[in-house]
């Protein structure tokens, strides 16, 4: 039962990917007409506009959702193919601590290095 | 050389011969066999039996598509040889193999013990909780034709290993429970009666279970009974995430009728003819 636990948060990790990823193209690539979150005008990746959404909470707080479910969605992924390797029962059992350990260090460093920024450009901003 | 006027041609049959006593690795040989119009492949290697190579091994019993037995690789298709005519799939050769993803005991004789365990731990029976009732059956379950459509497509199943065969997981990972088992449980999930899906659930959604199905489709397409395993595989995951998340529908309860006379027939069935012979006392 344990796997339905972690299939149905992978397909919902899927599905917030897919709305996150809805929000940086419109932010990102639809910048240009659609003026969101680039009050500098010009790029949306300008550094004036990229730090202003560094500097929001919200952003922040995005960016580290993403990076929780993509990381989730990935990791469980590749689990899913390393598992058809026909492993042992000890293999497998390494191959998914390994991809927690894995996966939680990158989450920890992302985390850190999104709430740095976030900090730094709301400082900048007074 | 064929020696019946009725023989539209020659076909030469390419067996895979293994004997795991005496062979390193299985090898193929050929025999030329006359086919005449409607001989099934079954047929075919009877022929060799009787007439080319006595020492030639497979498994067959009904000659009718019903019990399973005869489940081969012909030309590279999992099906039955028993339900497959020599003139439909071959022009002059036919390679025969045995079912892959199963250990071969000899020749085109596959183990199919692996698919029977598997099918086992997934309890392929009506589970009960009123453990009484299991003892000691006080009436019959009433069940709506809508009740039985829901799974009587996946009861046609005559284990015959061809869509274990088929699958693609099944060939990377010996222990995914496999199309044959996951639709047998998703045939008594289905069923009105049954009060057994939790624990089949424990089975089902492990490592192994239901959720390595990628859908690739090819046991549907191999089943020779049209079971279509891969429906039942997506049906099976759908509930139980349902049940995970505990979003699932209760199942309605089967009615249990006490006591003969209560399940009233429908007024529009005809009577039965009379009996044209008497049996005998």
């Amino acid at each position: 039962m344990s796997e339905t636990k972690y299939w149905t948060w992978h397909m919902a990790a899927g599905v917030v990917i897919f709305l996150l990823l809805g929000l940086h193209m419109l932010v990102m690539h639809l910048g240009g007409w659609t003026h969101l979150f680039a009050p500098f005008g010009g790029e949306a990746v300008s550094r004036d506009n990229s730090l202003f959404r560094d500097g929001k909470l919200f952003f922040t707080a995005t960016y580290i959702l993403l990076l929780g479910v993509a990381l989730y969605h990935g990791l469980y992924g590749l689990r899913t193919i390393l598992f058809e390797l026909t492993l042992k029962p000890a293999a497998e059992k390494a191959v998914t601590f390994i991809l927690l350990v894995g996966g939680l260090g990158l989450f920890g460093l992302g985390t850190w290095a999104a709430i740095v920024v976030h900090a730094a450009a709301a400082a900048a901003r007074g | 050389m064929a020696d019946d006027n009725k023989t539209v041609r020659d076909v030469k049959f390419h067996v895979t011969r293994y004997n795991p006593e005496t062979d390193a690795s299985p090898c193929v040989k050929t025999y030329t066999v006359p086919v005449r119009e409607g001989m099934t492949v079954l047929d075919g290697l009877h022929y060799i039996k009787e007439n080319l190579d006595a020492s030639l091994a497979w498994r067959f019993s009904c000659r009718m598509g019903i019990c399973g037995s005869c489940g081969m690789l012909l030309n590279g298709q999992p099906t039955l040889a028993c339900n497959t005519q020599i003139l439909h799939i071959a022009e002059t050769q036919l390679t025969v193999g045995p079912l892959p993803n199963f250990e071969i005991i000899r020749d085109l004789v596959p183990d199919l013990m692996s698919m029977f365990e598997k099918h086992r731990a997934l309890k392929p029976y009506i589970v009960r909780a009123d453990e009484a009732e299991v003892n000691d059956p006080a009436g019959e379950f009433y069940q709506t034709p809508e009740q039985l459509e829901a799974y009587l497509q996946f009861t046609y199943c005559i284990k015959c290993g061809c869509c274990m065969a088929a699958c693609p997981t099944l060939a990377t990972d010996a222990r995914y429970l496999g199309p044959m088992p996951l639709s047998a449980a998703q045939r008594y999930n289905q069923d009105t009666r049954d009060d057994g899906r939790p624990q089949r659930n424990q089975v089902t959604g492990s490592a192994h279970g239901a959720f390595r199905c990628h859908y690739a489709g090819e046991c549907s397409r191999a089943c020779p009974k049209g079971v279509d395993p891969a429906k039942a595989i997506q049906h099976l995951k759908r509930r139980l995430v349902l049940d995970y998340l505990r979003l699932a529908r209760r199942k309605k309860a089967c009615q249990k009728l006490h006591g003969p006379g209560q399940g009233q027939p429908p007024g529009n069935i005809p009577a039965a003819p009379p009996r044209t012979v008497t049996p005998s006392a």
